[in-house]
């Protein structure tokens, strides 16, 4: 071979991320990746968006993978550009979401030295990632990098690195394409075992209460699977709840839904949950928010399992019937099973069930009290959907009391409109999420719905969405406390506000305009409105401070430690008293 | 696992049934890649599973494919939790849970060093021959034996040459395989 065709290991990067149909890559400079700097520089092919900290390149790419469903990409240096990375990763991957991080690293002959900004990358990153690798030379790099996009996006997806040596990016080598062939070890089972699902669908034909629990993995699965999940509930009957991840598979406004279930979650969904006797998880993982105590956790069911990953099966609530394979196909198979042995539920049964989950419904759990003087946080989320739902419209969050009003009161009708950071619980998640779906689909409606102590650790991303003209909207629920934090002092520690309220915020307004962008102010319900119509209108970025009821509580909430039938309603704490409603034994079980 | 915490009365740890821990030995084979040992170690301390006993060697040069042979407790569904975290690991070709695949040979090597003299010198020797131990040192006044063989028959010999003057050991660890004429994936 000539050395013609021999390309550096820099070229490589850029020619594989083209060839693998990378668009845009949220990354920053340093000294480790110049080399690669360099040849974005001179290329059109992809487009690198500037962040202002790697935390929030991460973030972004999460945003544009689970609004796209395609691969996040990631582009840091090494040392502190590695190790800010570190929460998005494990945010990805606790989410599973797709995401290729390229990390720089010192040159080779200066790894374990203490060089300057060195750090143990791929030691860091092994637990935070679905795999790694570190490349030490050139000729591996073009078929590592297509390894790491086949790793990411196939079987459950997940975060990787590729930590990149400085001398392999000068280093020149043989390039290799895509390959269509096979990965040597990691072919995860997409199809599932027919007998599991006939014997899945042998089960639910002989339910009376049956109840479709879906999670993040229908959305993960791709539109197919939330329209497959569609036609599921049509056929059967069924009524469905999901997780915090799986909201949007099945529309808000369809006939059987019962709301999110878990710690938040609604009434109904809680109790159909306690009280079913055949429960078909779909693409969840019986997390501890949505289970509770695990041995009080729907006593009466037989439980399906649907999902990609063999290690969720019976990891904390043993399965009956496990069904391992992607939820399209799965579902694709349920269907036409169920269809050919003309199965049909019991109706008498199944509207006695109907029945009971009307009488649940009818506790109107999410009931707040109304204010005429303070926005009440739940009615500023109202408002905010009541005015956005007819746009094309997507939302991102912080993690809190905000977040949770988002998902009970927002209501999503189609998969990958809803991003949020469920897993690992990120606090200033939302901003740079919003960064990145604005990236992938510049011409909707983006809404952060965050919270005033959330938005400011990730507040620097303004300044991204300024420079490259991504009109998202940040709207604060600013009630000046860490609110769940506080919720949970009040509920737990005896009313001490240890640390949660926020002294000092900044002036959202003037921040938004040193920023460079537009801030709007509502502090009564009768100028929300209007607040918001207009911040929909603006074409720049938007800072919106909503002033809300400082001392609004999230409620339904299961108490740690308690089933499913023992949640707390919003109407049994009244705010003199929230402080009593949780005994001294449960006070310890957080 | 995580039995301790139990006392705290946290949510977390509300599984208080008392389950049968049992101890599996696990065949993992993988890329002999840099880092592997470190990931299936990784996924041991990270997620709280207990390691007995651990031993890798490269069993296959020219595929550059390595056996990692786990002894490790657990419940039914640790052990089950275990094989599949191992598998969906991206480098792993293939798990086998030695102990319940049925018939399984398992073995490992000590080195035992033993020093003293007169009568404790002859009954050690007198062991080591009803053990089948070799000598692979002498001295006048130490010996070092070689001893193959499952675990417990090990740890036998060890404890009979502390009153004999017992100074040191070195163990391998448990390698195993399984009986018959079929192989693992690889």
């Amino acid at each position: 071979m000539s050395t013609s065709e021999l390309m550096t290991g820099a070229e490589i990067v850029l020619k594989a991320l083209a060839d693998q149909g990378v668009q845009h890559v949220f990354g920053y400079p340093g000294g480790a990746v110049l080399p690669i700097y360099d040849e974005i520089f001179q290329q059109e092919k992809v487009k690198h968006i500037l962040v202002r900290h790697e935390q929030g390149a991460t973030h972004a790419a999460e945003g544009y993978a689970r609004s796209t469903g395609k691969c996040g990409v990631v582009l840091v240096t090494s040392g502190p550009g590695a190790t800010n990375a570190v929460t998005g990763l494990t945010d990805a991957l606790l989410d599973s979401i797709p995401m290729v991080c390229i990390t720089g690293q010192v040159p080779t002959h200066l790894i374990g030295n203490d060089a300057f900004q060195e750090c143990d990358t791929v030691g860091i990153t092994r637990p935070c990632t679905k795999h790694n690798w570190l490349v030490k030379d050139v000729n591996d790099l073009a078929r590592i990098l297509h390894e790491a996009f086949y790793v990411a996006t196939h079987g459950r997806p997940g975060p990787v690195v590729v930590d990149i040596p400085k001398d392999v990016q000068f280093a020149k080598g043989r390039y290799v394409g895509p390959k269509n062939i096979e990965h040597k070890t990691y072919r995860p089972r997409v199809k599932p075992d027919q007998t599991a699902v006939k014997a899945a669908i042998d089960l639910i034909a002989t339910a009376k209460r049956p109840l479709l629990y879906t999670g993040g993995g229908v959305i993960n699965s791709g539109p197919t699977a939330s329209k497959l999940l569609r036609d599921f509930v049509k056929l059967t009957g069924i009524p469905i709840t999901s997780t915090l991840m799986g909201l949007g598979a099945y529309p808000a406004s369809g006939e059987k839904w019962l709301g999110m279930l878990g710690m938040h979650g609604t009434y109904e969904a809680n109790m159909a949950m306690h009280d079913c006797d055949v429960m078909i998880n779909i693409g969840a993982r019986f997390d501890d928010r949505i289970t509770g105590r695990i041995d009080a956790f729907s006593p009466g069911s037989k439980k399906i399992h649907v999902d990609i990953d063999p290690s969720s099966i019976n990891k904390t609530v043993r399965s009956d019937i496990p069904v391992i394979g992607d939820v399209a196909h799965v579902l694709e198979d349920m269907i036409r099973l169920w269809k050919a042995a003309g199965h049909k539920l019991d109706q008498k049964a199944l509207h006695a069930w109907s029945k009971q989950i009307e009488t649940w419904k009818a506790r109107d759990c999410l009931r707040y009290r109304p204010n005429k003087d303070v926005i009440m946080p739940q009615y500023a989320v109202q408002r905010l959907y009541e005015l956005t739902k007819d746009m094309d419209t997507y939302i991102t969050t912080e993690v809190g009391q905000h977040q949770m009003w988002a998902a009970q009161f927002y209501k999503f009708e189609e998969p990958n409109r809803w991003m949020t950071s469920g897993g690992l619980g990120t606090m200033g998640y939302g901003l740079p999420a919003a960064v990145g779906v604005q990236m992938a689909h510049p011409k909707s409606l983006v809404i952060d719905i965050a919270g005033d102590a959330s938005v400011l650790m990730t507040m620097q991303e303004m300044s991204t969405a300024v420079q490259h003209r991504l009109p998202i909207k940040i709207f604060i629920l600013n009630n000046q406390y860490m609110g769940m934090v506080r919720q949970w002092q009040q509920l737990l520690h005896g009313n001490r506000l240890s640390e949660s309220y926020t002294e000092a915020l900044p002036d959202f307004v003037k921040l938004a305009e040193a920023y460079g962008c537009a801030g709007i102010r509502a502090t009564k319900p009768h100028e929300l409105d209007a607040a918001i119509k207009e911040m929909i209108k603006t074409p720049h970025p938007v800072i919106f401070d909503c002033r809300v009821a400082n001392l609004a509580n999230c409620f339904p909430m299961i108490p740690s430690g308690k089933a499913h039938n023992e949640m707390l309603l919003g109407e049994d704490v009244a705010d003199e008293d929230v402080g009593n409603v949780i005994d001294a034994k449960g006070r310890e079980l957080v | 696992m995580n039995a301790h915490l139990a006392a705290t009365g946290s949510a977390y740890f509300l599984d208080t049934t008392k389950k049968e821990v049992e101890t599996h030995t696990l065949a993992v084979i993988v890329d002999n890649e840099p880092g592997v040992l470190a990931r299936v170690i990784g996924l041991f301390s990270g997620r709280g599973y207990n390691i007995d006993s651990l031993t890798v060697s490269e069993t296959e040069h020219n595929k550059h494919v390595s056996r990692i042979t786990i002894v490790t407790t657990g419940t039914p569904q640790v052990i089950t939790q275990i094989i599949h975290q191992l598998d969906r690991m991206v480098p792993v070709h293939s798990v086998a849970d030695l102990t319940v695949q049925g018939s399984s040979i398992t073995r490992e090597l000590a080195m035992v060093k033993v020093a003293g003299t007169g009568e404790k010198r002859v009954e050690a020797l007198r062991l080591a021959d009803a053990f089948r131990a070799r000598v692979i040192d002498a001295g006048t006044t130490s010996f070092i034996f070689e001893l193959t063989g499952k675990s417990d028959k090990v740890e036998q010999f060890i404890s009979l040459m502390v009153p004999l003057g017992l100074v040191e050991v070195a163990r391998t660890g448990v390698a195993g395989i399984s009986r018959g004429p079929e192989g693992m994936k690889v």
